[in-house]
């Protein structure tokens, strides 16, 4: 359901996607689908043990397998300091951390941390090959929860790392597994719980989850002869890829060609390094290309999952339900490195709210688990489940409707967050009205057992830089290259804006993504930015086309170029002609006549812009418990959603439903568990229990279209909001059909079933 | 996937030479869904794979008023689930061959499988034990038979000897007054191992049960018949109370461990929840209410 | 490619996708393996290599199997349909052109495992219910579209589906 009409043509329709009749055929080539002549296999030795140092590495039994061609370690990667860093988005990261993570030296911090490579003419020699690799160890002490972590006495993970403090940048005396310390604060919070009639505080705990894409990662590369080194892979960040391996590898970025392979999914996942530079390393020694694969083993074990977290929420509310006064405090497994997302979950806990006297600490902690990457709106779901956790009760406690409680307080244009920004036009309550009116929420929940849980969140969204080719093809279609990996139908949106800014159908666009020595650089497709920022450039290259078409039709008449106008209905129009009438000539007209009036033309655009605006979701979710097993179904559920403006409503829709399938997953089933020396024991799907189709109804969504005034075409970023809500949605949901407050997730059959059933042994 | 070689026996003798010359690193594929990715995941040791498939009496599904149901061992679930006998007078087998993974995996795997691979949690096997299945079992020194519930005899382990293996399940016929039901418990609505299950056998002597089977599996070292819960209901009408008294027996039988999956406690109570289940299930369908 | 080491190379023949054929496959083949490295039909994908994802899914002998559930060897004779052979000369598979009418595809990795097995339920059950696509497809994972718009293409292909929005 969409609530408003806009004034487009091409924007809001549903077209089929550019891309999509090679993924439904099977011939669109993921990563892992590409076969070169001549190409080896690669497999990674891993680590057995969460924690240890290596003594001693022997391949010789490995290198002496027939077939078997190369086997690297870390000596065959430059040592990077720890004062090198990369560009990755607007941050730095730093190489020494790349590098560590990509492969092991000296130390191993992980279950599953990689050892060794090895490479070999097939894949089966080179799976025989890993047992071949000897790796003596001498194990450590693992530290595997964040507040034994914090302890004085908890054995080090990186003796040279010391708390930073990133409110006065100053490194602490004594090293520690805490990387880094935030605060944000704003009012006084004191006196704001001073002021309060009620006051709730409590904790909350997550595990760590994955993101859990279909597609394990994949890389091939080739070294070639003359030091050109050719990368196909899944990647979200070509870019950011090729100026890591860079780095990594102590190679020129302009000999480092990045070309992405259609990537099934990634979720944040897919923007670390983790192959390529092994596979480049392998293809260097071999000559030959080198194609490695992770099995869904290696996933769940290496690749980065998101962090598990504790957070303590403290809320201050008037007796009417004003908000006065919120304290946080966040605790982050970052992995094995440091780089948890709780500055984002800092940044996001109590936002969706005006709350005006406000204190929150967060903490990246380092724990000997695999180190953590982005997932779908990094550290905002865990803050939000501890916030509207706490909100649910307070609406219970002051006997107020759960939304009225959060319409009351509900941020809007002008209030300031504790990072002291303050919001332009957003959609906050809009989404909390659109809940309230719709029909599921009008709806009396009926039957025993059952509870509604309602949740409000928020996301910012990024901006950062995009390019866009354009050239327009003498058939009247306009050939677009873009350098974002398109992960969910990014190439139909893109195409769309440039179709509406030209005035033609969206199929006479035909997108293209290409490699990073074929268009301008392009930051990741993440932080759901790719429709907005990718839209955006398109949009100026759009700009860019009408302004030479313009002139070419000036050219041709041979009048002025400022007499010459492009109407939006892809009529260029003139002034008048010998007989009077207003000249005019269709942009199919003119492309057909461009090659015997000066030659093609193409549009270009590098942009670059900040505007991203904030996004909020209000989820609704009905919940049946079964008394007897603690097994929680979800019955129904509805997602409204600040969409900005939706350009292909069908993924903008299954955007949402896509985050709150995952969002559900995270609530009662999935987690990472370790045993007491920090190994896995459910890196697998069996496992792991992600949603089928079995476990969740159909999701309605309501698209709240309150354009961004900071984009041509009002666009929001929608895919990362809509994973934000469904953990407090369903812990409140739950709350209401058993009368008991989950504060840990996962709400698993289990965890139901011991409040269920206190007494029995 | 460690290097293996692959046979394709035309004989049951056949098999056996195989099997018996092939030594522990010889193993039995019927459907693949459990031996493959053990084998890829290197858990066990394997360098032959001996496929059964073509064998004649593994893969047939018989049925005979007098001498009841006879399915082969490698027999896939999707054929168990679509004979006209098993929908009329076993439907218990019905429950378990329609949830043993999803649908891809039943255009494979077996309930012989199931039952030779000996997962405490094997959702095959505890329906076979209330049925009173006996699994016939092919060897160098001839054919045995052996009750369902002595087959497992704990965690991946059995009773099968060098050389030998599972021929077919033969359950005893129908008898009018009765009815039979398995349940399982997983978080997920598909696609998981059971954290316990259950199956229960009744059959009725008028308004009485007559005798009563009852199996929980994923609640010990292997899937175990319960005794004393079926004793519980045997003698009596069924009632809220005798129900009540199996599923305590079942409780009392249990003896769990911690796990991913599942805790002591959780699965203990489950024990009883999934036994009170079936016995409703198998009790209307043997005609008789609760 | 050469054989590994203790390997035996073997010739399968088998009808794939309406054609037979020869291949040569190492003993320790998985279908998978043998269908997208020997073979190049890489539209069969790999998710998780144990019978969890559904990628793999194709047609063997008229069931739905998981193709890294079964070794290249046992295929002999046998008849294959992969998301290769599901559209025809004619066009694209009402399956196919429901999933791209209601956008039923995000990432698209694990679509070819299920619209081979969306195929194989309307094969036996031509009007599924909801209930029924959700059971049948359970056994693959989608992690991008939350299954609302694939369990409604396969109503729409089936033209059961109510109209989409």
């Amino acid at each position: 359901m969409v609530t408003t009409e806009k004034p487009y043509k091409v924007v809001g329709t549903r077209p089929i996607r550019p891309d999509g009749t090679d993924k439904v055929t099977g011939r669109a080539n993921y990563g892992a689908d590409i076969r070169l002549p001549g190409m080896l296999y690669g497999r990674v030795k891993r680590s057995p043990i969460a924690h240890g140092t290596i003594k001693r590495i022997d391949a010789s039994k490995a290198l002496a397998l027939a077939g078997v061609r190369a086997v690297m370690t870390a000596e065959d990667l430059p040592r990077k300091g720890r004062r090198e860093f990369a560009p990755l988005g607007s941050v730095k990261i730093s190489l020494a951390t790349l590098s560590g993570n990509v492969m092991a030296r000296d130390k191993v911090r992980y279950e599953g941390h990689a050892v060794a490579a090895v490479c070999a003419t097939d894949p089966h020699i080179a799976e025989d090959a890993l047992e071949l690799i000897e790796v003596e160890y001498e194990e450590l002490p693992p530290v595997l929860h964040a507040d034994e972590a914090m302890l004085a006495s908890a054995p080090l993970i990186d003796e040279a790392l010391h708390t930073r403090e990133m409110a006065t940048g100053e490194s602490a005396e004594e090293p520690s597994n805490v990387a880094m310390h935030f605060v944000a604060e704003m009012g006084d919070v004191e006196a704001g719980f001073a002021e309060a009639d009620v006051v709730l505080e409590r904790t909350f705990k997550t595990q760590m989850v994955h993101q859990g894409y279909i597609e394990p990662h994949n890389a091939t590369a080739f070294w070639r002869q003359d030091g050109g080194l050719e990368i196909w892979c899944s990647t979200q960040a070509t870019f950011v890829m090729r100026d890591h391996l860079a780095g990594l590898l102590e190679h020129p970025v302009s000999q480092i060609r990045v070309t992405p392979q259609e990537i099934g999914g990634g979720f944040g996942g897919k923007i670390s390094v983790y192959l390529e530079p092994l596979a480049a390393v392998l293809s260097r020694k071999t000559g030959k290309p080198v194609k490695m694969t992770l099995t869904r083993d290696e996933v769940f074990r290496a690749t980065g999952p998101t962090s598990g977290t504790a957070i303590r929420v403290k809320l201050g509310a008037k007796r009417d339900g004003t908000l006065v006064a919120a304290a946080g405090e966040l605790v982050y497994e970052a992995g094995a490195f440091p780089g948890s997302p709780v500055a984002a979950g800092v940044r996001c806990i109590f936002t969706a709210h005006a709350i005006p006297n406000q204190r929150i600490d967060g903490y990246d902690v380092l724990v000997n688990k695999p180190k953590v990457q982005p997932y779908r709106a990094p550290g905002a779901p865990a803050a939000c489940f501890a916030t509207d956790s706490v909100m649910d009760e307070l609406a219970e406690r002051l006997d107020l409707d759960p939304i009225a409680l959060r319409l009351k307080n509900a941020a809007v244009e002008g209030t300031r967050s504790a990072d002291g920004a303050a919001f332009g036009v957003i959609g906050s309550r809009d989404c909390l009205e659109a809940i309230r009116n719709s029909p599921h929420y009008r709806s009396e929940l009926q039957g025993p057992n059952r509870g509604r849980g309602v949740a409000h969140g928020y996301w910012y969204n990024a901006g950062l830089e995009s390019s866009a080719y354009a050239s327009v093809n003498s058939d009247g279609t306009v050939a677009l290259v873009l350098g974002s990996p398109d992960i969910g139908g990014t190439r139909a949106s893109i195409a769309m804006q440039l179709a509406e800014t030209l005035g033609i159908a969206a199929e006479r666009v035909i997108p293209q993504v290409v490699d990073t020595d074929s268009v301008g650089f392009t930051s990741v497709t993440g932080g759901s930015r790719t429709a907005f920022a990718g839209g955006w450039a398109a949009h100026e290259a759009g700009l860019d086309l009408r302004q030479q078409l313009a002139a070419r039709a000036a050219k041709i008449w041979g009048v002025e170029a400022e007499q010459v106008r492009y109407r939006d209905d892809a009529v260029i129009v003139g002034p008048a002609g010998e007989d009077g009438g207003e000249r005019s000539i269709t942009f199919t007209e003119l492309a057909a006549k461009l090659a015997s009036t000066g030659g093609m033309i193409v549009g270009r655009a590098d942009s670059n812009h900040a505007s991203a605006a904030p996004t909020f979701a209000t989820h609704l979710v009905d919940v049946e418990v079964d008394p007897e097993t603690g097994k929680v179904e979800v019955l129904r559920y509805t997602a409204a959603q600040d969409v900005g403006t939706a350009i292909h409503p069908s993924y903008v829709e299954g955007q949402i439903q896509g985050g709150v399938s995952q969002g559900v997953g995270w609530a009662l089933n999935e987690e990472y568990r370790f045993d007491e020396k920090g190994r896995m024991e459910n890196a697998s799907f069996l496992d792991y229990r992600m949603p089928t189709a079995l476990d969740l109804p159909m999701i309605e969504t309501v698209l709240v279209e309150v354009p961004n005034p900071g984009h041509p075409y009002g666009v929001r970023g929608v895919g990362e909001v809509p994973i934000v809500p469904p953990l407090a949605a369903v812990a409140n949901a739950v709350h209401a059909a058993t009368g008991h407050r989950f504060t840990e997730l996962p709400i698993s059959p289990g965890a139901v079933l011991e409040k269920l059933l206190p007494g029995e042994d | 996937m460690q290097a293996v070689k692959y046979a394709r026996p035309s004989s049951v003798e056949e098999a056996v030479e195989l099997l018996e010359r092939g030594g522990a690193g010889a193993r039995v594929l019927a459907g693949g869904t459990d031996l493959i990715v053990l084998a890829r995941e290197r858990r066990i040791d394997v360098d032959l794979l001996v496929d059964v498939k073509a064998l004649e009496p593994l893969t047939a599904i018989r049925y005979d008023p007098a001498d009841g149901l006879t399915i082969g061992a490698a027999a896939p679930c999707y054929r168990i689930a679509a004979h006209p006998a098993v929908q009329e007078h076993y439907p218990c087998l019905i429950d378990c061959a329609t949830l043993i993974g999803g649908v891809a995996i039943q255009g494979r795997a077996s309930l012989g499988g199931n039952l030779c691979n000996a997962s405490p949690a094997g959702d095959g096997i505890p329906a076979l034990i209330a049925l009173g299945t006996a699994v016939e079992i092919a060897g160098p020194e001839g054919r045995r038979t052996v009750a369902a519930e002595q087959f497992c005899t704990g965690p991946g382990r059995n009773v099968l000897g060098s050389g030998e293996f599972v021929v077919a399940l033969r359950a005893p016929p129908p008898d009018g007054r009765a009815g039979a039901a398995f349940r399982r418990f997983i978080p997920r609505g598909e696609m998981d191992i059971a954290v316990t299950n259950a199956a229960v056998h009744l059959r009725f002597d008028g308004d009485r049960v007559g005798d009563a089977r009852v199996a929980v599996g994923a609640v010990a070292p292997r899937p175990l018949l319960v005794a004393e819960a079926g004793a519980a209901l045997a003698g009596a009408p069924l009632s809220e109370a005798t129900i009540e008294k199996a599923a305590a027996a079942a409780r009392a039988a249990a003896r769990p461990i911690d796990d991913m999956r599942g805790t002591v406690k959780q699965r203990r109570h489950l024990a009883g929840v999934l036994v009170a289940r079936c016995i409703r299930i198998a009790a209307e369908r043997a005609g008789v209410g609760p | 490619m050469r054989a590994a080491a203790g390997s035996r190379r073997i010739v399968v023949g088998a009808t794939i996708n309406d054609e037979p054929q020869e291949f040569l496959a190492d003993e320790r083949d998985s279908l998978l393996e043998a269908l997208r490295e020997r073979i190049g039909l890489t539209g069969v994908k790999e998710g998780c290599n144990n019978g969890n994802c559904g990628a793999c899914t194709v047609i063997l002998d008229g069931r739905l199997v998981c193709a890294c559930l079964v070794m290249a060897a046992e295929v002999e004779g046998s008849a294959i349909t992969t998301i290769e052979g599901i559209a025809s000369s004619e066009g694209l598979h009402p399956l196919q052109q429901a999933f791209l009418d209601d956008a039923a595809l995000q990432c698209g990795v694990c679509t070819p495992g299920f619209i081979v097995a969306a195929k194989a339920l309307l094969d036996v059950n031509p009007h599924p219910a909801e209930d029924d696509v959700r059971l049948w497809l359970a056994g693959n994972l989608c992690r991008c579209t939350g299954y609302d718009k694939i369990v409604q293409a396969v109503l729409d292909a089936a033209g059961d589906g109510k109209e989409s929005a």
